[in-house]
């Protein structure tokens, strides 16, 4: 016995006779601590929910337009003196969709026009009348409705992404005086004062900010002034060469500050006018394009507002009138196109032969199809991820089929039957390590050993497979070894002594009980593969690929690199795309996860 | 009575019955396990269709001897066994000899009672399976029959033989493994104290059962329970600190031991 223990064996109401402390103020330390640890989890859990949140929901906001496209239901007529049954690929089909179109606006006659009318439909409408043509070839020489798809920018104005268009019904008459050219409206009251409050309003703010621009103006052309002043203070003491230099000097910036003084007086002047009529009541105001487009649609007609009055409106006529008679209140309509035109790019004839085929009822909106069957594409109304998708499957095809024996085995090996030496040790560090390898040099060996010293062809799924093989290798060789360091010995030494050869009991018993875990870390494996940019950069497969794959040599893009163009091109319609394109892939990762969970749950044994 | 003399009386009468042939034949058998040697030189026989135990202190080397003889220690990297094992005179040892037909023919139930994350039936067809004994469908009803009547467990499984044989209790499952054990016909069956795990209800059903199969196998149990060798057993060896101190029928063990550190066990002074 120690002294202490002799000691305190003595004397009661020692430490050995204490009981524990049961003091409420205690209780209550333990119970807020216990509290702060269950809030502190729960907040995490809260912020992850709401970060992802966000995210999902940001992303589906942005790409559920891209699952909708406008077509337009055009009567083309499959005329037999362009179409030779013989020889279908011949024909000009794009131009008798665009006749369709000129035939519905006759008025437009000019050039430039033409274009701008022929440039409503896509590209590649001649595909979609050549495909029917080919499989409806009795139909030559009649009228079809065919449903063309919308050009990328009509369609993103379509969706309303490009400007909000208001509509007004007004109470009053309103009388045209022409049904084309430049003509004048008048309306039986005050229905137009808004829209001009409203533009005075524009000019006003026009007008401050002409004097701000006045105001620096003014600002440079003090900060000339006082140079020259100190220039000529150095002009005193200089001699000769310098004299000159210095004298040149103070005469351009001379010159500058006048001209400066000049433009500052222009905007000023600009800025008086502007906020002269924008304070006066009443009157007529310009439109210009830089403010709202104003649009009056009456007798079948549409009419584009150039001067504006809180009864008149003098305007051209985009589209003839049927008639000059006057309009009862309830049947003309005020449109407003909020963004002003030069902000657009889809102008405001166009805007007007859209609302002229909206009220023909041709302009339709369907489900996208074209997203999911056709590759990638220059214009975006006829780009699809489908090449993608089949590019991305046939990649984790040859990956999976590639990374998953070989990195199973491995492990086995290592685990079950390599002696414990040097050798293996080095190997075990080396696995490890090659996890953490940046993935584009698993890129450049693909360039160097397969597409250099193997000769297999550039940009194919089968190249792509065995990069992301190679990345896939140590995850699956990691988790596998895992697992099977997590079967109970008890299971082996059962299997053994009933007479197993050392294979048996790896086949037979501890194989199927580490399932779960090698299945996880190869759905682990997979979906980080899944994701992968940089080392398909160097094989070629982060590239322009139209067709869809037909084969494991064909060349291919993958999911993530087609977002990645997608969202590096500058046409408008293809950020829903992306946005788009990102949920499929979202989608394929959770039902990979969900594949996963599944098979886990099949071979889950409980021992 | 003290406990020495219960044990005594349960010894009564445990001779081996004269004539017997020896089984298994073990001689000077050493065990390193890396530098440090775990048995020293041990000389022993094991007499055919007869229950041998084998007792003595914890970390005393008998578990470690039992599996030398179906070479279990093989698994173990840094083990070495030496000397002469024979079963029926042939040396197991013996670099021709396939491990796995070793293990067909001398079968061993554990201490932790571990049947396979099976079915029952799937528990005892196994070890047939992979040897090849069955070859059709009902062969295997029937050996799988017979093994769990042989261990006294078809009554209380016949009717769920598809249930997983780990949703058993504790006695049922060692008494399935010794069942999966004899279904692979073995010539000698080893058993790593298969009752420590288990009440005394179940206890005395599993030695009920050893006493019921030794008239088709050779048994040898390691059993840290001297009344359980006194029981169960006819012939008993007694090891100490890695060394085979006495051997011999288990009466004359138990109740005239002829070495001191025997009757020192026996009588409880230590272990």
């Amino acid at each position: 016995m120690t002294d202490a223990s002799a000691r305190s064996a003595q004397q009661p109401g020692s430490v050995l006779d204490r009981k524990p402390d049961l003091s409420a103020k205690r209780v209550k330390r333990r119970y807020a601590a216990e509290a702060r640890f269950r809030a502190i989890g729960l907040g995490a859990i809260l912020a992850a929910m709401a970060v992802l949140a966000t995210l999902v929901s940001t992303i589906v906001s942005q790409g559920l337009p891209a699952f909708t496209q406008y077509d337009l239901d055009l009567p083309v007529y499959l005329d037999p003196t362009e179409i030779d049954a013989d020889n279908l690929n011949a024909a000009n089909y794009q131009a008798l969709v665009r006749r369709s179109l000129y035939e519905r606006f006759p008025e437009v006659t000019q050039r430039r026009e033409k274009r701008k009318l022929a440039g409503l439909i896509s590209s590649g409408a001649d595909i979609i009348v050549k495909s029917y043509v080919e499989s409806h070839p009795d139909r030559i020489g009649t009228t079809q409705i065919l449903s063309i798809p919308a050009a990328d920018d009509i369609d993103t104005y379509l969706k309303g992404q490009m400007t909000d268009i208001l509509e007004f019904t007004p109470q009053a008459e309103l009388s045209p005086t022409g049904v084309s050219g430049d003509v004048q409206l008048l309306a039986s009251g005050d229905v137009f004062a808004a829209i001009l409050a409203d533009t005075k309003i524009l000019l006003e703010v026009e007008s401050s900010r002409l004097m701000d621009n006045a105001r620096r103006e003014q600002l440079g052309i003090d900060s000339y002034r006082a140079e020259i002043k100190t220039l000529q203070v150095q002009l005193e003491d200089a001699l000769g060469a310098r004299r000159e230099t210095i004298e040149d000097r103070i005469s351009a910036l001379d010159a500058q500050a006048n001209r400066r003084v000049l433009t500052a007086a222009q905007l000023n002047e600009k800025a008086a006018n502007l906020s002269e009529v924008a304070r006066s009541t009443g009157g007529s105001v310009d439109l210009t394009d830089e403010m709202p487009s104003i649009f009056l649609e009456v007798n079948g007609g549409l009419v584009k507002a150039n001067r504006v009055s809180s009864q008149l409106v003098e305007g051209t006529v985009i589209h003839p009138l049927t008639s000059a008679a006057p309009a009862a209140g309830g049947e003309w309509k005020i449109l407003e196109l909020t963004t002003p035109e030069s902000n657009r790019r889809v102008k405001d004839r166009e805007a007007a032969w859209l609302h002229i085929l909206k009220s023909d009822n041709i302009i339709e909106s369907r489900f996208a199809t074209v997203m999911f069957t056709s590759g990638d594409s220059r214009e975006p109304e006829l780009a699809g991820i489908w090449g993608a998708v089949v590019g991305s499957f046939l990649t984790l095809f040859i990956t999976l089929s590639l990374s998953f024996p070989v990195g199973v085995l491995a492990a086995i090996y290592l685990e079950e039957f390599a002696p414990q030496n040097r050798l293996t040790d080095l190997i075990e560090v080396n696995i490890n390590n090659l996890a953490a390898v940046p993935s584009i040099v698993f890129g450049l060996l693909g360039l160097a050993m397969f597409l250099n010293f193997f000769g297999l062809p550039r940009s194919a799924p089968l190249v792509g497979g065995m990069v992301l093989a190679l990345m896939t290798l140590p995850t699956i060789i990691i988790a596998t070894r895992a697992a099977l360091k997590a079967v109970p010995p008890s299971i082996r030494e059962a299997a053994l002594g009933i007479g197993a050869s050392k294979v048996q009991v790896i086949t037979h018993h501890v194989l199927p009980l580490a399932m779960p875990g090698v299945l996880t870390g190869t759905i682990i494996g997979m979906a980080q593969a899944l994701g992968e940019t940089a080392p398909l950069l160097m094989i070629g497969m982060v590239a322009f690929i139209v067709d869809i794959p037909g084969g494991f040599t064909d060349p291919a893009t993958v999911l993530p690199v087609q977002i990645y163009i997608w969202a590096d091109s500058p046409e408008r319609a293809f950020v829903a795309k992306t946005s788009a394109a990102i949920m499929v892939l979202l989608t394929f990762l959770v039902m990979m996860n969900a594949l996963a969970v599944l098979l886990r749950r099949r071979f889950e044994r409980r021992w | 009575m003290s406990i020495a003399e219960n044990i005594a009386k349960n010894a009564e009468g445990r001779t081996a019955p004269a004539g017997t042939r020896v089984k298994m034949h073990t001689k000077d058998v050493s065990v390193h396990y890396g530098e440090k040697q775990a048995l020293f030189d041990v000389n022993l026989d094991i007499p055919e269709h007869q229950v041998t135990a084998l007792i003595g202190p914890s970390g005393c080397g008998k578990s470690t001897y039992l599996r030398c003889l179906n070479r279990m220690n093989d698994v173990i990297d840094i083990a070495r066994v030496s000397g002469t094992i024979e079963l029926d005179g042939n040396n197991i040892y013996d670099p021709k000899v396939d491990v796995v037909e070793v293990r067909a023919r001398i079968g061993m139930v554990f201490q932790k009672p571990n049947p396979f994350p099976k079915s029952i039936y799937d528990n005892i067809a196994y070890g047939p399976r992979i040897h090849g004994i069955a070859h059709t469908k009902a062969e295997m009803d029937e050996i799988v029959e017979v093994s769990l009547q042989r261990a006294g467990l078809w009554g209380e499984v016949k009717d769920r033989l598809a249930e997983p044989g780990t949703g058993l209790s504790g006695g049922q499952q060692q008494r399935l493994c010794i069942a999966r054990a004899i279904a692979v016909s073995p010539e000698v069956i080893l058993m790593d104290e298969p009752c420590s795990a288990l009440d005394p209800i179940a206890t005395a059903r599993i030695e009920e059962l050893i006493d019921e199969i030794k008239t088709k196998y050779s048994i040898v149990i390691v059993t840290h329970s001297m009344q359980q060798a006194a029981r169960v057993s006819q012939r008993t060896a007694f090891f100490h600190l890695g060394i085979l101190v006495e051997e011999g029928d288990t009466e004359q063990i138990f109740t005239n031991p002829r070495d001191e550190r025997t009757q020192d066990y026996i009588t409880g002074r230590f272990g």
